[in-house]
């Protein structure tokens, strides 16, 4: 099995989000960036694949050359060999049709990508993926097993979860659950020398239009003080909910 | 040319965001001089639409589509589109409609967004609002494409009811077998209950609770409330709750009207989860808890010795405004 796992380079979780040039982009000063979260759980599944099946797995970023350290990381993770197409992930259509592209030269049986990135959050590019492919899809992907091209995949909704059967080839959209937080890998030394070694590939972008463009950012505005209410004193909760904030 | 929105049912019955992406939709004709159409798949009262300004259903009652399935619900929006001439498109963002948006915005070559929070403020150029990087940040967001999707936010632009009449057509797309590729086995969904995606109100437990057995008090919280019960990342990463119920930046998002947090102290992936919901209550024992600068109103105090006072105060105040 040839697995792609997509990945994303966006802010750690704990950034502050400031945004510069008469606020048209992020400020990336001072933010450390990381693999996103939902794409790492996704990678951690993808080792497990390929330690217990045999897989071999690629990573691919849609990304310039300050990605590489994150891709590196998936590297040192322990995927074998990582693509980065060579452009401006400027929205999910742009990012999907390049990853396409990715998907078409290499023959991947699965994709796994994460079911959105925590920075721009549209949650499209693997739903669009599985599109221009053709292929299955199965989105909050919180469980996959795979025997031969049969395909058993459990799927989060709203109050609950979902059993799915479909086949291969399959793209899916993951999230915790794939893996539980305490699987996730911190690369030791070994990892990061061989890393080192392994080949990252980089391709020109193919032409694509973005389908969507950010004209401008804003922060949201700055909160009001709490209102304190005294512990001895919980029915002026009941009541400032009631007839302030009207809410129950 | 008309705006169509899906309009999205359980069991026959219209989801609350349903109406929400109707009222949305309606607002976007208003601004483009047309009518706002619907679609829904199996479901009853369509008429109800035409409270929030649908003047036209299409409505499809196929058995094969008695259960979820994101590639033949997306061809039927996409025939729909079509034949409707629709050049604008509205849906929610339930788990399902965030599952078949992307594939409807690929089968019509539409540009999407996602997220979106407000009208749009203008519609040439095509340029809507949208949250990003977890709700810590707003985009304007220009759409390039002639055909345009539009994913609202839940409990963003609300519900905004104006009465029309309504007619309902039957429409019977074509539903192919290899739609049928990727299949629904089996459930397991709590009934009868408010979801974390559709509560108005909801009651959620940190590190603070110090063990899982210690829930009973939310849970009886949530049901005075009768609101949805959610727990922050530690929790969940330590097994006290399910996955299903963490909130927050890699969790699920929350936009209630009435967000309470009990012993969770605030880390920013958390407030950034939870920064929708328009009031947001904190009780905990640390005055310098990060969330007492994000909430609205908070309980300096123990939740041991609140939450069942509060419980307590809720019973009355529901007894006397029965």
């Amino acid at each position: 099995m040839k697995i792609l796992v997509c990945i994303s380079n966006v802010p750690d979780t704990t950034s502050k989000i400031n945004f510069t040039d008469g606020n048209t982009k992020f400020d990336t000063n001072g933010v450390q960036f990381v693999i996103n979260p939902n794409d790492e759980f996704g990678l951690t599944r993808a080792m497990w694949f390929k330690e217990k099946q045999g897989a071999t797995v690629h990573v691919a970023s849609v990304g310039g050359s300050s990605a590489e350290p994150t891709i590196r990381k998936a590297l040192a993770i322990g995927a074998d060999e990582a693509i980065r197409v060579d452009a401006e992930p400027t929205d999910g259509y742009f990012v999907a049709q390049q990853l396409a592209a990715v998907v078409k030269n290499g023959g991947y049986d699965l994709i796994i990508a994460g079911r959105e990135s925590i920075d721009y959050n549209g949650g499209m590019v693997p739903g669009m993926l599985a599109t221009l492919l053709d292929m299955n899809f199965v989105n909050t992907c919180i469980n996959i097993e795979v025997d031969g091209n049969n395909v058993k995949a459990m799927r989060e909704i709203d109050g609950g979860k979902e059993k799915i059967e479909t086949t291969l080839p399959l793209v899916i959209g993951g999230q915790k659950g794939l893996v539980e937080e305490s699987d996730l890998r911190i690369p030791n030394m070994r990892g990061i020398m061989m890393a080192r070694k392994k080949a990252l590939n980089v391709v020109a972008p193919i032409d694509a239009i973005a389908a969507t463009t950010d004209i401008k950012f804003e922060q949201p505005a700055p909160k009001g003080a709490v209102k304190l209410v005294d512990a001895d004193n919980v029915g002026e909760l009941v009541n400032l909910l009631h007839n302030e904030a009207k809410v129950i | 040319m008309s705006v169509l929105v899906y309009t999205e049912s359980e069991n026959g019955k219209f989801k609350k965001n349903a109406f929400e992406a109707a009222s949305y939709a309606y607002e976007v004709a208003q601004q483009l001089g047309t009518t706002a159409t619907a679609i829904s798949i199996n479901a009853n009262e369509n008429e109800s639409l035409g409270n929030y300004g649908i003047t036209k259903v299409l409505n499809v009652s196929n058995d094969k589509l008695s259960t979820f399935n994101a590639k033949a619900y997306a061809n039927i929006i996409a025939e729909a589109a079509k034949n409707e001439g629709a050049k604008v498109i509205v849906v929610s963002s339930s788990s399902d409609t965030k599952f078949l948006a992307p594939l409807l915005a690929t089968k019509l070559e539409a540009g999407m967004v996602s997220n979106v929070v407000a009208a749009p403020e203008s519609t040439s150029p095509f340029i809507v609002k949208r949250t990003v990087f977890s709700n810590k940040g707003f985009a304007h967001t220009q759409i390039n494409t002639e055909i345009k999707l539009i994913a609202v936010s839940n409990n963003a632009f609300g519900l905004v009811e104006n009465t029309t009449s309504t007619t309902v057509e039957d429409f019977s797309p074509t539903v192919s077998d290899a739609d049928f590729s990727t299949k629904s086995t089996e459930i397991d969904k709590v009934v009868g209950k408010a979801t974390i995606a559709d509560a108005d109100i909801v009651v959620s437990g940190g590190r603070g609770l110090k063990g899982p057995e210690n829930w009973g008090m939310i849970e009886e919280l949530a049901d005075v409330l009768g609101a949805a019960t959610a727990c922050s990342k530690p929790v969940s990463d330590m097994g006290w709750r399910p996955h299903s119920e963490h909130v927050g930046q890699t969790g699920k998002p929350v936009a209630s009207n009435l967000y309470i947090a009990i012993g969770i102290s605030g880390a920013i992936q958390h407030l950034a989860g939870v920064s929708a919901s328009k009031t947001k209550v904190v009780i905990n024992t640390d005055p310098e808890a990060p969330f007492f600068k994000a909430a609205d109103y908070g309980i300096v105090g123990d939740a041991f010795e609140v939450v069942p006072k509060l419980i307590e105060k809720l019973k009355e105040f529901k007894a006397q405004n029965a």
